[in-house]
C-alpha cells in the first residue's frame, strides 16, 4: 500500500474547503457569536518596564493604589463615578437572558462599576440590580423611551460595534420569544436584522444636534457617551469630540457579538491595540485628554490588558466576552443547586465542544448564558453568576493594581506609555511603543 | 404637494391666566424653557405654554412628560417635541428633521411642512403634518400614528414595525421598504414600493381606521380613496431563495 500523501494547501486548507462547501450547500453566509478568532497584534505583544533603579515601586501589599474613575466630566452635571476602571460592555436583553442581565447588575454594583444595556431596551431586572447603568441609544431604537432615558445614569449613542462596524444588529428567531418580541415591537420568532443607521440623523453635523437633544431631555445631567466600532478611529474620535461627547468608547475588532456574519467578525475593523493608539492621538491632537474620557473595549481579558490599555491612554475599559466566560461560557459544566453538571451533550448537539463554542446565535447556550429558552436559562442562577463575575472583576482589578504598584504608581491612571515596550515590530508600529531593548518605533 | 398657503406667522395670545405661560426665545434660553416644561410647569399648575420667536432653534419642547398644551409660533429646527409623552405640541410653522422622533404618546401637530425623519421611531401618539413630509417620514415607526396632509419623500416608513401612517398625497420611492407590521394608507400615487412592501385590499376595518385618523387630524377626505400598503413578510426569516441583498 502506498502511503497517503497529505499535502494541505495553504490557500485552500480544510477550513476553507469546508467554508466553500457549506456555502454551496446552504446559499447563506455563516452567522456566529463571540469575536474574531484569528490572531491579531494585541496587548500580549506589550510588556511593562516596572520600577528598578530609575523608578521607585510601591509596596505591593500595603500601599494604596487608587482605582477611582470618573467619566463624563466635560458637560454633564452628574458624571459617573466608578470604583474601578473596568466596566461591563453593552450586551442586549435578547442576546442574554434577564437572569444574566441581573447577574451583571449585581456583580457590577458590588464592585462599584457600571453595566450597559444593549440592542433590546432596558429591563427592570437590570435597572434594579445595577447601581450605575448606561443606556444605549442604538440605530434600531428597540424599546428606547424617555422614561428609561431619565432612569439611566448615562446615555451611550452607538454608532458601531467592533465585531461589525457598519453593520446592524441581528437576533435570530429562536431568541425572539414573547418578551423579547414585545420589548422590541417585533413579531415573535422573526429573524431580526436591525438597522445600521440611526433613523433621525445621518452625519457628524446632525450628531451635534442629536446629542444636544438628549442633553435637553435629561436637563444636561447625564454624561453622553459615543461608541464607535474601530475603523477610521482617528477621524471618528475627533468627530465624536466635536459632536460634544463626554466620553468616547472605541470597540476594537476583537469585540464580541451575539450573532454576526463570520465574514464581518474576521475581516472588518482594526485591532484594539491600533484603535487605542489612534483614539489617544486624536484626543491629544484636540488637547482633550482628561476632558473627554476614553473607554476601550474589544478583547480585554485580564488585569495586564487593562493596565496596558490605561498606560496607553485609556481612562477605562469595557469587557463583554470576558464577562460571559466568567459566567461559564465554554465551560464543561453548569451549576445546579450545588452540583456541577456536564453540558458536554448539549455542546455536541450544537456541533461543538467546550472551548470551541461560538453558538450564541442559536439560543441554545449549553450553560444558560445566551439563551431565552426557559429551561436552559435556569442553568445560570443569578446569584451564582453574580458571585463568579464579581470574583473575576476583583481579580482583574487586583492584577491591575499589582502592575501599577510595581511601576511605582499610586493611582492606576498614572500608568503611562513610557512604562511599556513592544515585543513585536507590528505591535510597536501600531501602538507607537518602542520595540523592547531599543528606542525604535517603526514609522516614527 | 400639499396645497398650503405660506404658514402664517401667528402671534401668541397674551398669557395672563395663571395656567398659562409665555416664552420668547429671542429673550429666554432654550434650556430654561425645556427645564420649565419638564419640571416646573406641572408643579406650578401651568397647562398652556406659548412660545414665540423659535427661529429654527433645535430641540424645542423635547422630552415633555405631562399633559401640557404647547404652541410654538414660527419655524422649528431639529427634534421639536422629540420623545414627547402626554403633551400636545402645535408648531404654527414648518419643522426641521426628526420632529416628534421617538414620541411615546400625546399629539404633535405641524401646521406647515416637515423635513426628514418626521416621527422617526415613534412608539405612540399622533403626529399630524398639514403639509408635505420629506424623506424617511415614519422610519422605524413602532406604534405611533402619522397623518400627512400632503405627500411623503422616499424611504418613508422604512423598517416600520408597528403603527399606522396615512398619506393624503403622493409617496416617492421605496415606500415601506422592509416593513414589519406597520400599515400605510396612501391616497395619491406611489412612485415605487420598497422591498417586501405590497398593496393589499382595503377592508372595512381599514376604511374605519382611515376615517378615524383623518377626523382626529382635521382632514377631510373619503377613506375609499386610500390604498393599503403592508408587509409581504417574505424577509421575516432567513431563506436562501429570497433575494436578501442586505
Ligand atoms: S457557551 Fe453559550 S455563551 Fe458561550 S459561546 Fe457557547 S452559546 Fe455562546
Amino acid at each position: 500500500m502506498t502511503a497517503i500523501k497529505k499535502e494541505e494547501s495553504a490557500g485552500f486548507d480544510r477550513q476553507t474547503i469546508d467554508y466553500i462547501q457549506r456555502a454551496a450547500a446552504s446559499g447563506l453566509y455563516e452567522i456566529r457569536g463571540l469575536g474574531a478568532k484569528r490572531r491579531v497584534p494585541n496587548f500580549d505583544d506589550l510588556l511593562f518596564l516596572a520600577a528598578s533603579l530609575s523608578r521607585y515601586p510601591l509596596e505591593g501589599y500595603r500601599e494604596r493604589c487608587a482605582t477611582k474613575t470618573v467619566l463624563g466630566t466635560r458637560h454633564a452635571t452628574r458624571p459617573v463615578e466608578l470604583a474601578i476602571p473596568i466596566t461591563i460592555a453593552g450586551m442586549s436583553f435578547g442576546a442574554l437572558s434577564a437572569r444574566v442581565k441581573e447577574s451583571l447588575g449585581r456583580a457590577a454594583t458590588e464592585v462599584g462599576t457600571s453595566t450597559t444595556t444593549g440592542d433590546g431596551g432596558m429591563t427592570p431586572e437590570e435597572r434594579d440590580s445595577s447601581k450605575i447603568l448606561v443606556y444605549q441609544c442604538l440605530p434600531s431604537r428597540y424599546g428606547f423611551n424617555p422614561d428609561d432615558v431619565r432612569r439611566a445614569d448615562a446615555i451611550e449613542i452607538v454608532i458601531g460595534q467592533g465585531a461589525k462596524p457598519g453593520g446592524g444588529g441581528m437576533l435570530l428567531g429562536q431568541k425572539v420569544n414573547p418578551r423579547v418580541a414585545r420589548m422590541r415591537t417585533l413579531p415573535q420568532g422573526v429573524d431580526q436584522r436591525s438597522a445600521s443607521r440611526h433613523p433621525d440623523w445621518t452625519g457628524p453635523d446632525d450628531l451635534v444636534i442629536k446629542i444636544k437633544e438628549l442633553r435637553e431631555i435629561t436637563d444636561w445631567e447625564k454624561p453622553i457617551y459615543v461608541k464607535v466600532g474601530a475603523t477610521r478611529v482617528f477621524n471618528d474620535v475627533k468627530l465624536a469630540v466635536h459632536a460634544g461627547a463626554d466620553v468616547v468608547v472605541v470597540d476594537g475588532m476583537q469585540g464580541g457579538t451575539a450573532a454576526t456574519q463570520t465574514v464581518f467578525i474576521e475581516h472588518v475593523g482594526i485591532p484594539t491595540l491600533a484603535a487605542l493608539r489612534q483614539a489617544v492621538d486624536a484626543l491629544e491632537d484636540l488637547n482633550m485628554r482628561g476632558t473627554v474620557q476614553l473607554i476601550i473595549s474589544g478583547g480585554i481579558r485580564s488585569g495586564a490588558d487593562v493596565a496596558k490599555a490605561l498606560a496607553m491612554g485609556a481612562d477605562a475599559v469595557a469587557i463583554g466576552q470576558g464577562v460571559l466566560f466568567a459566567l461559564g461560557c465554554n465551560s464543561d459544566t453548569y451549576v445546579e443547586g450545588n452540583q456541577h453538571l456536564s453540558a458536554a451533550q448539549d455542546y455536541a448537539r450544537l456541533g461543538t465542544a467546550p472551548g470551541y463554542c461560538h453558538h450564541c446565535h442559536t439560543g441554545q447556550c449549553p450553560v444558560g448564558v445566551t439563551t431565552q429558552d426557559p429551561l436552559l436559562e435556569l442553568r445560570l442562577d443569578p446569584a451564582v453568576g453574580a458571585k463568579r463575575l464579581k470574583n473575576y472583576l476583583k481579580t482583574v482589578n487586583m492584577e491591575l493594581t499589582t502592575i501599577a504598584r510595581a511601576c511605582g504608581k499610586q493611582d492606576v491612571h498614572h500608568l503611562e506609555k513610557e512604562d511599556l515596550v513592544a515585543l513585536t515590530v507590528e505591535a510597536a508600529a501600531m501602538a507607537a511603543i518602542p520595540l523592547a531593548g531599543t528606542s525604535w518605533i517603526p514609522g516614527r | 404637494m400639499a396645497n398650503l398657503k405660506p404658514t402664517p406667522r401667528t402671534t401668541p395670545a397674551p398669557a395672563a391666566a395663571a395656567h398659562a405661560r409665555q416664552f420668547d426665545l429671542a429673550r429666554d434660553s432654550l434650556r430654561d424653557l425645556n427645564a420649565f416644561l419638564h419640571r416646573r410647569a406641572a408643579a406650578e399648575g401651568v397647562t398652556l405654554v406659548q412660545i414665540s420667536n423659535p427661529d429654527g432653534a433645535h430641540s424645542i419642547a423635547c422630552g415633555l412628560n405631562s399633559a401640557l398644551d404647547v404652541h410654538i409660533h414660527g419655524h422649528v429646527g431639529y427634534y421639536a417635541a422629540g420623545m414627547n409623552k402626554s403633551a400636545s405640541v402645535t408648531v404654527h410653522g414648518n419643522a426641521g428633521p426628526g420632529v416628534a422622533e421617538n414620541m411615546m404618546s400625546g399629539r404633535v401637530h405641524i401646521r406647515g411642512f416637515a423635513s426628514t425623519a418626521a416621527g422617526a421611531s415613534a412608539h405612540g401618539g399622533l403626529l399630524i403634518i398639514d403639509g408635505d413630509a420629506s424623506l424617511r417620514c415614519g422610519i422605524s415607526l413602532k406604534g405611533g400614528d402619522i397623518v400627512v396632509g400632503g405627500g411623503v419623500g422616499s424611504f418613508s416608513a422604512f423598517m416600520a414595525q408597528a403603527g399606522r401612517m396615512v398619506i393624503c398625497g403622493d409617496a416617492e420611492d421605496a415606500l415601506g421598504d422592509s416593513l414589519y407590521e406597520a400599515v400605510i394608507y396612501v391616497r395619491g400615487k406611489v412612485r415605487s414600493l420598497g422591498a417586501d412592501a405590497r398593496f393589499e385590499p382595503m377592508t372595512d376595518a381599514d376604511r374605519a381606521t382611515v376615517t378615524d385618523l383623518l377626523a382626529l387630524s382635521g382632514m377631510d377626505h373619503d377613506a375609499a380613496e386610500f390604498k393599503r400598503v403592508a408587509s409581504a413578510r417574505s424577509l421575516y426569516h432567513w431563506n436562501a431563495d429570497t433575494d436578501q441583498e442586505y
